[in-house]
């Protein structure tokens, strides 16, 4: 009986039959998505997508399926749409968590997955954004390049792409770094 | 002929196909002027310098504004599909575009159906797609970073953002990953792999490797890949082997680094302006 209960328990916390799936049309939509769930409190967390839904650069937003409809009504509410929803029947991706820190004496270079942002340490300026393949990898250097770190808009704000979410986390970790 | 897909970071940008020239710092395509900072235009730029050297037409380009929802790469892809016939015989360079599977396959299918193939050189976010579909290997040339091999390596990951943690600690060691990426049929007939040491590898061996001279600054300027790949599809499109090519692109990369006098706050305009001398060297040494 005691065995009963202590597997029940365990199979109940490691079963994800109450998590769903927003799914987007873009990455730009899930990260937004992201902020405004985040900042209403739900517990979500955005992941990669199952292998037969997978097209291009994918995010998706898991989310606890009970909540299904006041989720949607505040993204609603938000003029965010996803364009399904749909329960999760098997692990999804989870995105990069290890970080690569290389000091070069006055400039310091943090690198997320294949994301990399260098800073002058002194004056804490962006001097450098390099790696990716996704097309706003430019674009967000560019945004990003010459800017004070504590001043440069975050790459989650201005970027559609896994690229841009890889750069939002190496952004995260180097302003832990020096701030 | 060299022709180069790619996008620039501008939304506004249209498509804009042609031949494309240096004015100062900035491409010229018709009467568009695009600055030379990082990705496709670093890439165009240094296929020019090359082009130049080594006494080849111009590349012929074909850009469009995209800022990362898809919209101008789409217009690339649908333009490569509908010209598919324009391509036979050239050398094709894909460079920044959206990972979209479904117009990979479509530019895939137009060009099998040509009778004179192309060379297929893919880098950055086309490359991703390549893997993505499962057709990697109809690629004669990827150009991955030490951080994309990984992602080459993990037959799992539909994009580098997934590598997984235990295949990512190993970027240290290339071979193992090139090894696993062939195993797994992720990788084009050849990798010209960039990093603090460059690698050519087939799916047998690994043909050289390039450690010096040592720039360890360039690990952190955004488009000195970028450069590399220009190069090594400008030398190979005027008729180099492709091994020859890459083993030039590479060595010249690191002598343009070094007459930079480079620091991690470097910008590739400085590296690109090198190129003629960095490859002039090369030719006298």
């Amino acid at each position: 009986m005691f065995f009963r209960k202590l597997f029940g328990r365990k199979k109940a916390k490691t079963s994800r039959a109450d998590r769903g799936m927003l799914l987007f049309d873009h990455t730009s939509d899930v990260i937004q998505a992201e902020n405004i769930l985040k900042a209403e409190g739900w517990t979500i967390k955005v992941m990669g997508p199952p292998p037969e839904i997978q097209r291009g650069c994918d995010l998706v937003v898991e989310f606890p399926l009970m909540e299904q409809m006041r989720i949607l009504e505040t993204l609603k509410s938000a003029k965010v749409h996803p364009v399904d929803v749909v329960p999760v029947t098997g692990p999804l991706l989870s995105p990069v968590d290890l970080f690569h820190t290389k000091d070069f004496g006055e400039y310091l270079m943090v690198r997320a997955a294949n994301m990399k942002i260098t800073i002058e340490k002194k004056s804490r300026m962006i001097v450098n954004i390099s790696g990716g393949g996704c097309p706003d990898v430019p674009f967000l250097a560019d945004q990003l390049t010459g800017k004070i770190l504590e001043d440069a808009p975050q790459p989650r704000e201005i970027g559609h792409t896994l690229c841009g979410y890889a750069l939002q986390l190496a952004y995260e970790e180097i302003k832990r770094q020096c701030l | 002929m060299l022709v180069i897909a790619g996008t620039v970071p501008d939304l506004n940008f249209p498509l804009v196909t042609g031949p494309a020239r240096l004015e100062g710092d900035s491409l010229k395509v018709g009467d568009h002027l695009i600055p030379v900072l990082r990705g496709t235009p670093a890439l165009v730029a240094a296929a020019i310098r090359t082009a130049e050297v080594v006494g080849d037409q111009s590349p012929h380009v074909i850009l469009a504004g995209d800022t990362g929802r898809g919209g101008g790469s789409r217009l690339v892809y649908r333009h490569i599909v509908e010209n598919a016939q324009s391509f036979a015989g050239t050398t094709l360079t894909f460079h920044y575009l959206q990972p979209d599977v479904d117009w990979h396959n479509r530019i895939l299918m137009a060009l099998d159906a040509l009778s004179l193939q192309p060379v297929r050189i893919a880098d950055a976010g086309f490359m991703y797609a390549a893997k993505m579909s499962g057709y990697a290997a109809s690629y004669d040339l990827f150009t991955p970073d030490v951080g994309e091999l990984a992602f080459l390596a993990d037959e799992k990951a539909p994009h580098p953002f997934y590598t997984r943690g235990f295949i990512l600690h190993q970027d240290q060691n290339a071979p193992e990953l090139i090894e696993r990426a062939y195993a797994h049929d992720n990788a084009a007939r050849y990798l010209l792999v960039k990093g603090a040491v460059d690698m050519f590898a087939s799916g047998e061996k690994i043909h050289w490797r390039i450690d010096s001279p040592g720039c360890e600054v360039m690990e952190a300027m955004g488009g000195t890949g970028d450069t590399i790949t220009g190069m090594a599809s400008a030398l190979i499109a005027s008729g180099i082997d492709m091994e020859k090519g890459c083993h030039m692109a590479a060595l010249a990369n690191r002598h343009a680094g070094m007459l930079t006098s480079p620091t991690p706050a470097t910008q590739v305009a400085e590296i690109v302006r090198a190129i003629p001398q960095a490859l002039a060297s090369l030719q006298k040494g």
